[in-house]
């Protein structure tokens, strides 16, 4: 039994969409070989490779860029959003 | 490639853009798997994950007080073991409740040889709180509680040897990490688990608030740390040193200090100028120390 205090559900942060909070876009481009390298460093899990090439997720990346940087394509690229 | 690997970090969390802990929490949740249970210390990870009625966490997971993680993951240990199951047992806490606050209780926990696996993201500061100094703070860094100034250069004491401490206990698997190096960390973290009794991994986690530096910059300045020798990433099995992380050309610390907000007075006020030289004997002295 769980009392006051306790959270039951697993992962219910995934309600918040933090994308929200993004000012900066990231947009993959051509050059995308699907190496995983920015999947690995996303803080916000928002990364996946999908059939061979990096896939965001809008609903929570953040626009941190730690993707475009670390990318060695350099086939990410941050664009200001205004919304 | 495609991504096969199930994250049981949930998005959604609260961290900053850009936040070292996160990644090297997912990092390390990829590798202990469905079968855990994670306590946590008061910290960033335990607010940014656990903002009221809102879990990041795909794992059971427990946070108690700041000082009492170690404690209470002995408890939860002893609750399995009587109840003859197998669940890893994994402490995740920062350097506040590691180094600082929670030091009794971890003493207590590796001297009575409990079988769990303690994980500190050493992000150099309460960051959580406002950036105040903690004994993992390294020398000369600018925090709310040690303001450089016209009397002061920052820090005037060093990094506490945490790793070291933790190896006095005799534990028989004691190493240091960093979320720049991904597979070192996953490997670490793997081999950890083979060990019975306690185990301590200390993970460097730049946090770009608290360091000041750009968020995207958080991979560049935790690898500038290793390669300047600020940070040692080692490996030490059974009382020996196993593995030790090389860094073929090694770069000056002033790269790694020029990176950080936290840093810029000893660029900057030439009254620092001898800090930023202590900074590069420490790092010198690692080098030697390490062999890195």
């Amino acid at each position: 039994m769980l009392n006051i205090g306790s959270v039951t559900e697993a992962g219910k942060s995934r309600n918040i969409k933090t994308g929200q909070w993004r000012s900066f876009r990231p947009t993959v481009g051509d050059m995308c070989n699907g190496c995983g390298i920015c999947e690995m460093f996303c803080p916000d899990m928002s990364i996946r490779i999908i059939t061979g090439k990096c896939t965001i997720d809008y609903d929570f990346c953040k626009g941190c860029g730690i993707c475009a940087r670390e990318c060695p394509k350099d086939a990410i690229k941050m664009t200001e959003e205004r919304k | 490639m495609e991504t096969k690997k199930k994250d049981y970090l949930a998005p959604g969390h609260r961290a900053c853009p850009g936040c070292g802990t996160a990644i090297g929490v997912k990092l390390i949740l990829r590798v202990l798997g469905e079968d855990t249970i994670v306590v946590s210390a008061t910290g960033c990870l335990e607010t940014f994950t656990a903002t009221y009625e809102q879990s990041a966490w795909d794992v059971p997971w427990i946070h108690s007080l700041f000082e009492n993680a170690a404690a209470v993951a002995t408890g939860v240990e002893a609750a399995l073991e009587m109840r003859g199951e197998k669940t890893k047992v994994v402490v995740i806490s920062g350097d506040g409740g590691t180094f600082d606050i929670g030091m009794g209780a971890i003493s207590g926990m590796f001297e009575r040889g409990n079988n769990i696996l303690y994980i500190c993201y050493d992000n150099e500061a309460y960051m959580n709180t406002g950036v105040q100094r903690s004994g993992a703070t390294p020398f000369a860094a600018t925090t709310t509680t040690t303001p450089a100034g016209t009397c002061s250069f920052g820090k005037a004491e060093r990094k506490k040897d945490m790793a070291a401490i933790a190896l006095a206990h005799g534990l028989d698997y004691v190493a240091t990490a960093s979320i720049a190096y991904p597979r070192d960390l996953m490997d670490k973290v793997a081999k950890a688990l083979t060990f019975q009794g306690p185990k301590y991994i200390q993970l460097h986690a730049p946090c770009c608030v608290g360091w000041g530096f750009e968020p995207q910059e958080t991979i560049e300045v935790a690898r500038l740390a290793v390669q300047t020798g600020a940070v040692p990433l080692y490996e030490i099995e059974n009382g020996q040193m196993t593995k030790v992380f090389k860094v073929p050309a090694k770069k000056p610390a002033l790269e790694y200090l020029k990176a950080q907000g936290r840093f810029k007075h000893l660029l900057q006020d030439p009254q620092c100028a001898h800090a930023a030289e202590t900074v590069q004997q420490i790092c010198d002295e690692n080098i030697k120390r390490y062999g890195i």
